[in-house]
């Protein structure tokens, strides 16, 4: 009696669904998911980059956590460790081939959906704290790849830091003793690792998922954003989807492939690949000058290169402390766009917004792409 | 009446005000302090005999060697005329170690492409200021590199 059977089942169904929902009221939640809609359009394309952003950063929380197994902070340990990861420890280097594609490729998904929300003006009222959580969210990346590059205490990463936080040494009057909270003593050494080891595992997720979940919460409670073109548009000639399930499939597609993506790029190209990369190298040696090139990763390589180019003095203050003056000051005014551009808040396109974020792009650019062409 | 009340009210709202800013230092007092990291046990030395002789000075392929001053690094060069010199190894600039580039008879930082000549003068790239240039004295087979005591 196969009806019968069937019967049963879906009683067990909405019995464990009746038992659970009387506890957690997930009736409420599913209605609340399924009544959401997602606007369609030709820029549909940009709601995923967050949500590829959200999937690399739980790529790095696995893969940090299985990494956290075998290595041991410390200037006498920290590149054994890593070494005896990538050779003996099986899928060692996999692990860590992973967890470095993984973070280069989060920072670059967090950048480029920030950049999308600042041209299509998606920060504008209601969602002011969803941008500057975004910001500091980026911040925290940020943080994260400068915080981890020193753990395997190779050359590289040795004076990558010692610049670094030379650079946090050039601020004027508290410059010294932030160099020096910073390095844990006036020189990098194993005291350094410590510190950046505990920023890196412990300071920085506590901080990051504390934002994130603020951000993930505005998010639901906003809604997507509309473009702007729709202002004026009469209803029925808007699109939307289902969020649930309909863009949540999408969602777990896009996520599946880019996982696809990040297998490959990580079993083909397990050390990186040109610029990109993170060969073990030579063991940091306090006592050896840098080698010959010796570069930031890309995404600070902009900043590294505009105070290259800075001379040593511009009027009567250090290059340095007036390339971080202007760094600080472009900062600020990218932070505080949503208070700023008062046309986006009346759901009008800001020429100035615009131009002034293209001007942000174009340095960046031209800034990355001198650096890596000029020796 | 009135303005007693008030006053009253503004006087515990100031009580309770700084008891909480007193209350945050405290906890946040030691917090600080233990993140700053105390002073480490090496002095800042003022003369260090070195543990090589000029021979292996001048056996390097780059006619230079660095070397430990206290807890800070110094770099010593063997110049054309024979002469030693030597210098503090950290850029002025953002810290990385300098190197003696015999080829172009500088000292070259290679971050940013920083140059000193041979006397520690910053000539040209971002460097701001000059490499603190040390006393060296020769003393048979050993060599002493002091600072300068002005
Ligand atoms: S650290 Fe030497 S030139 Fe920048």
């Amino acid at each position: 009696m196969p009806n019968d059977n069937n019967r049963r089942v879906s009683n067990l169904k909405e019995l464990s669904f009746n038992w659970i929902d009387s506890r957690l009221k997930i009736k409420a939640l599913i209605d609340y998911m399924s009544s959401k809609i997602v606007p369609r359009h030709n820029h549909s394309s940009f709601y995923y980059l967050g949500g590829v952003t959200l999937f690399l950063f739980l790529v790095q929380v696995c893969t940090g956590i299985l990494l956290l197994m075998y290595y041991r902070p410390g200037a006498e340990s920290a590149y054994e460790s890593v070494k005896f990861i990538v050779t003996e420890v099986s899928f060692g280097w996999l692990i860590r081939s992973l967890h470095s594609w993984s973070a280069n490729l989060m920072v670059l998904f967090a950048f480029l959906h920030m950049f999308t929300v600042f041209f299509t003006h998606a920060y504008r009222k209601p969602r002011e704290l969803t941008w500057y959580t975004g910001i500091g969210i980026l911040g925290l990346s940020l943080a994260f790849g400068f915080s981890g590059y020193l753990l395997p205490w190779n050359e590289l990463s040795f004076f990558a830091t010692r610049v670094g936080t030379g650079m946090a040494g050039a601020v004027p009057i508290i410059g010294k003793q932030l160099m020096i909270i910073m390095r844990g003593g006036e020189e990098v050494t194993g005291a350094t690792i410590g510190r950046f080891f505990g920023l890196h595992v412990a300071i920085l997720p506590a901080l990051f998922v504390g934002l994130l979940s603020l951000h993930l919460i505005f998010i639901q409670r906003q809604g997507m954003s509309e473009p702007l073109e729709w202002a004026d548009k009469k209803p029925e000639e808007k699109k939307y989807i289902k969020f649930f399930p309909n863009f949540l499939y999408r969602d777990a597609l896009v996520w599946l492939i880019m996982l696809n993506i990040l297998a490959l790029l990580a079993v083909i190209f397990p050390d990186g690949i040109g610029v990109i990369h993170w060969p073990l190298g030579e063991k940091a040696d306090p006592f050896a000058p840098p080698p010959a090139v010796i570069r930031p990763e890309w995404y600070f390589m902009f900043a590294f290169q505009a105070l290259k180019m800075l001379p040593a003095h511009v009027w009567f203050i250090e290059g340095e402390l007036f390339g971080m003056a202007v760094f600080g000051l472009g900062g600020m005014i990218w932070l505080l766009i949503p208070a700023l551009d008062r046309k986006a808040a009346k759901s009008k396109r800001s020429k100035l917004v615009v131009a002034f974020g293209a001007v942000v792009v174009l340095f960046m650019l031209a800034m990355t792409i001198i650096g890596y062409l000029v020796e | 009446m009135q303005e007693k009340n008030v006053s009253r009210r503004g006087f515990i709202k100031w009580i309770t005000g700084g008891g909480i800013v007193a209350f945050l230092a405290s906890v946040f007092f030691p917090v600080v302090k233990f993140i700053i990291p105390p002073e480490s046990g090496e002095a800042n030395v003022s003369q260090v005999k070195l543990p090589f002789g000029r021979a292996e000075i001048e056996a390097e392929a780059k006619k230079s060697k660095t070397f430990k001053f206290g807890r800070s690094l110094g770099i010593i060069v063997a110049t054309p005329e024979g002469e030693l010199k030597a210098l503090a190894a950290a850029c002025t600039h953002l810290d990385c170690t300098v190197q003696h580039r015999p080829d172009l008879g500088i000292i070259w930082c290679s971050c940013h492409n920083g140059r000193y000549d041979l006397n520690g003068n910053n000539i040209s790239g971002p460097p701001p200021k000059p490499l603190e240039q040390y006393i060296v004295n020769e003393v048979g087979d050993e060599i002493f590199v002091a600072r300068e005591t002005s």
